[in-house]
């Protein structure tokens, strides 16, 4: 379980994050420009939040009151970037081993063998990474990823810089490997349909203030109401 | 026709490029990150040598290096060595001047990189000089590459501060620009003419790699 809450001083507002994740995937929707990105490097120790406290399954990663502010390095935390931030002069199999260096070097290689089947990316192995297609490049990250053993996933706009169509297609198959996973994790999205169908829970993000979780249901209902509203305004 | 002065220049500007590669990569690393203020002030430091003339830094130079100065006093009296007036002495002078061109390429190179591949290798658990190594100094090596280059032509050029520090001493200080001067001023011009077409003809052929090295703008991923 992630628990964060945290304040951070930003130009235009002050993000105040309060946040718990339970089983399954926890959307942080809001605007661009709300703050969810940098709610999500915040937890992963990208930035320093000014106050407040992050856990993840009982360990502290960071307490300002107790000066305590763990390494990226140490929080154990899978980061799927918008634009997945594969290292481009690395191949498939070499990103993928960056992910295994917790592992004994004589280890990695066959792990990686492991993770590429897994992720549908045999024959790529020697791809570099700018000549791969879009949802290939979001397989390679995912596979990066699991191969580091996160205990949480956090899933920046993972739908972001891919088409339409291909989105779709790509929902159902990151829902499964989200409960493959079987951590928590943390979506952050401003598009209303993908964290439909993503989300277990849904917290808003209005101008940098988080709101109480409530139900994917719930989360529906108010959209469709705000749905009617509008067609309404517009029969008028 | 005696080749000294090239062989003394092409060893002066590949010792120079070699330290000024390391010292700029450094510079330019570390002032990406430091405190605003701290970085306008010593960029400005930093920049100082491209656009001084080349005789006010060998005069600084001097007043830290020669045997009546602190500097080389102290190396004079403690090790018996003269810092002035050595074939090595332009390597302080030349490594100055040129260092802005090293550091700012890489400086440029480096404002480049997409920070978001050193965050995700640190979620990833990989070490930061891992981080640097194998992911910033790959990714930013065209424009680090280049920049050793250019400064390595432009060290093989550099004559006001080489000729103030280290002198013109036949078959010891001289170097190809000094020759070239000094040939002038003797009236050899047969010589000085040599010497300037094998001058334009090294310096044609670096920059012609470094518009090589530039020329494939790379695509990030």
């Amino acid at each position: 379980m992630l628990y964060a809450d945290f304040e951070k001083r930003l130009d235009r507002f002050m993000l105040k994050v309060d946040i718990e994740t339970k089983d399954g995937i926890t959307a942080l929707f809001g605007a661009s420009g709300a703050g969810k990105s940098m709610s999500l490097k915040c937890i992963a120790g990208i930035e320093k939040p000014d106050k407040g406290v992050i856990q993840l399954n009982g360990r502290v990663l960071f307490d300002s009151e107790n000066r305590i502010n763990l390494s990226p390095q140490k929080r154990h935390i899978g980061y799927l970037f918008q634009d997945y931030a594969l290292f481009p002069d690395m191949d498939v199999e070499q990103n993928i081993i960056a992910g295994l260096h917790h592992l004994p070097k004589s280890e990695r290689k066959s792990k990686a063998k492991e993770l590429i089947e897994r992720f549908k990316l045999t024959g790529l192995e020697r791809s570099r990474p700018s000549t791969l297609s879009g949802g290939e490049k979001q397989r390679v990250a995912l596979a990066r990823i699991f191969a580091s053993q996160p205990e949480v996933i956090l899933l920046d706009e993972p739908f972001a810089s891919l088409d339409t169509l291909l989105k779709y297609e790509l929902i159902p198959y990151i829902k499964d490997v989200i409960s493959e996973f079987g951590g928590d994790t943390v979506l952050v999205s401003h598009d209303v349909s993908e964290v439909l169908s993503m989300s277990d829970r849904v917290i808003q993000l209005i101008n940098g203030q988080a709101r109480d979780a409530i139900s994917a249901d719930e989360f529906s209902m108010i959209i469709n109401k705000l749905h009617d509203k509008s067609v309404l305004n517009q029969g008028n | 026709m005696d080749l000294y002065p090239l062989f003394n220049s092409l060893r002066i500007a590949a010792i120079s490029a070699v330290i000024v590669f390391f010292i700029g990569i450094a510079a330019a690393y570390y002032i990406a990150k430091a405190p605003r203020l701290i970085k306008g002030i010593l960029d400005v430091i930093f920049t100082l040598p491209l656009v001084l003339p080349p005789t006010v830094v060998g005069y600084l130079l001097l007043l830290l290096l020669s045997p009546k100065r602190p500097v080389g006093e102290f190396f004079l009296e403690n090790y018996g060595i003269r810092l002035t007036m050595q074939w090595w002495s332009a390597v302080f002078a030349v490594s100055v001047v040129v260092f802005p061109l090293m550091y700012r390429t890489a400086r440029g190179a480096f404002e480049r990189f997409d920070e978001d591949l050193a965050s995700a290798g640190r979620t990833l658990g990989l070490s930061n000089s891992y981080i640097f190594w194998r992911i910033r100094i790959p990714y930013c090596k065209q424009g680090i590459i280049a920049g050793a280059v250019l400064s390595f032509a432009r060290a093989l050029g550099e004559y006001g501060a080489t000729s103030m520090i280290a002198g013109y001493t036949p078959g010891k200080t001289a170097t190809v620009s000094t020759a070239v001067y000094q040939l002038w001023r003797t009236g050899n011009d047969e010589l000085a003419i040599k010497w300037v077409l094998i001058n334009i003809a090294i310096s044609a052929v670096v920059l012609l790699i470094v518009n090589l090295l530039e020329k494939p703008k790379r695509r990030c991923a």
